[in-house]
């Protein structure tokens, strides 16, 4: 399996299915770990990065739910397949960068990815379809069980797992969910929900992680706080918000059915003939108009679009996936063409 | 130039506070700044602030504070400070008193109170003799302390004592 095997499909997290997905895009936990004694990435040495590497590389393969994973040297790969594994949400920007002795694990349905060497020697995410923490964390508690029957953590009873930056340590656990907001944001109760997210200390990103702006009415909610709950509590925490959000949402979609439905369905289907009929698109333009689209399938406006065709296209129609679907490099213009090819080809367009 | 909390954004608020003829500064960008506001409003005033963000706007005691080794992997924990990141584990055991104020601010408490790794687990359940948890204990001894009940806060921290020094 390589890389290449990726471009023509999608990860499991954007088939559409689970619980409350036409809300909730996905659910993800991220668990920081470090190996003791070797010193943190930032601090070690090349010799050391390669070691830590390959004690990791050896721990999991015996690892059954890791059995036909992919294994990537970051050092292997060009920049288009750097920003492919990123645009697919199984990397970081920063783990792109200094390729001294990183690598990357994926698994065959991309539900786990493992970045050695990142800002900690070991970064295990599990990324699943709609709202399914629990089912997320047992996964990753399971392979980070496996991984320490093998491999000593740096941990501290006092301070739980130790992490090279303080904001991490403790349980080092990232709770995530991503959100499709389209009607708070029409409704302009976006900006209210979002100060209460943070005043319950949880980070509200963008589509595409720190550091990102909202785009396409999409946020990603998590926790901060990594240090003095359990685990269990913490997701409990973040499904609590999680829901209450749902369903502001989802209030904010009857007031917009029920009090302006022409206006909606106008918005709705004008989105829907310019993706079907646009030649040249760019991407920031195509994530407005499909999050229009993909409100309009969830709420039965739209009739004969499926949803896990416009999460694909999420992600199919960023720029390093067009240039491996087309097989070569495009400029951005020929991106722009090919995007808009791509979604009509997808929408069944013209 | 940039916020002094992310390090990344460039800083378009700058606070500048003198009491007593002491100034501190404080250059954030907007998301920051945002961000701590809510903090602000309940903080006295800049140097608390500060205080509660690393020890950026402190009175440094002394440059030998500064100057702390970890012997393990040399970091320094003037370096940290610099750059938000330390060096290995043994970096919390050398910088353990700065730490524990820096986790108590950043988390709101610094004991964890999640899982452990397996061979700990293992460890765990062959301690049967110790019965009690560790970190069970150090929770009992800061509730005594905050109880002002010091018999018991000694007691248990006697019994700390004696299993840390057993591990």
């Amino acid at each position: 399996m390589t890389i290449d095997d990726f471009a023509n499909k999608t990860g499991e997290w954007l088939k559409g299915v689970g619980e409350c997905s036409d809300i909730v895009m996905s659910s993800r936990i991220r668990l920081a770990r470090n190996l003791a004694n070797m010193p943190f990435p930032n601090k070690a040495k090349k010799k050391d990065l390669l070691e830590i590497q390959q004690i990791i590389g050896k721990a999991i393969e015996d690892i059954d739910i890791l059995k036909d994973a992919l294994f990537i040297r970051i050092s292997e790969l060009d920049n288009i397949d750097k920003q492919f594994l990123i645009e697919r949400h199984l990397m970081s920007h920063e783990h792109a960068a200094n390729p001294d002795g990183k690598a990357l694990v994926v698994s065959k349905e991309e539900i786990i990815s493992l970045m050695i060497n990142e800002e900690d020697h070991l970064r295990l995410q599990v990324l699943h379809s709609g709202l399914d923490l629990d089912r997320t964390w047992e996964i990753a508690d399971a392979l980070d069980n496996a991984l320490s029957e093998k491999i000593e953590f740096a941990y501290s009873v006092h301070w739980g797992y130790l992490t090279a930056c303080p904001t991490n340590t403790g349980t080092a656990m990232r709770g995530s969910v991503m959100l499709h907001l389209p009607a708070l944001v029409m409704t302009k109760q976006i900006n209210k929900v979002l100060a209460a997210v943070t005043k319950l200390n949880f980070a509200a990103r963008g589509f595409y992680g720190e550091g990102t702006q909202a785009s396409g009415n999409f946020y990603q909610i998590s926790n901060q706080v990594s240090m003095g709950y359990k685990e269990e509590d913490v997701i409990q925490n973040i499904n609590g918000l999680i829901r209450q959000i749902i369903e502001q949402e989802e209030q904010a979609r009857q007031v917009l059915l029920v009090q302006n439905r022409p206006m909606l369905e106008d918005k709705i289907f004008r989105s829907y003939g310019i993706l079907k009929s646009a030649h040249i698109i760019s991407s920031q333009e195509t994530v407005e108009l499909l999050s229009m689209i993909r409100l309009g399938v969830d709420l039965n406006i739209i009739k004969d679009v499926d949803r896990n065709v416009l999460n694909e296209l999420f992600i199919m129609i960023q720029p390093a996936h067009l240039q491996k679907i087309e097989g070569k490099r495009l400029n951005a213009s020929e991106r722009d063409i090919k995007r808009a090819s791509l979604i009509r080809y997808k929408l069944k367009g013209y | 130039m940039r916020c002094d909390i992310c390090k990344k954004k460039k800083a378009t608020v700058h606070l500048t506070e003198i009491v007593d003829e002491q100034m501190t500064e404080l250059h954030l960008c907007e998301d920051c700044a945002h961000a701590k506001s809510i903090q602000m409003e309940q903080q006295f005033g800049l140097a608390d602030l500060l205080a509660g963000l690393s020890d950026f706007g402190k009175k440094v005691k002394g440059a030998e504070e500064m100057r702390v080794k970890c012997p393990v992997c040399g970091m320094t924990y003037d370096e940290f400070r610099k750059f938000g990141r330390l060096g290995c584990g043994h970096c919390y055991e050398s910088f353990k008193i700065h730490l524990t104020t820096l986790l108590k601010r950043i988390h709101g408490s610094n004991q964890h109170l999640g899982k452990a790794p397996v061979m700990i687990m293992h460890e765990r359940k062959e301690d049967k003799g110790n019965k009690v948890d560790l970190a069970e204990l150090k929770r009992r001894l800061a509730d005594a302390v905050k109880t002002e009940n010091f018999e018991l806060a000694a007691e248990l921290r006697d019994k700390i004592r004696e299993i840390e020094k057993g591990q």
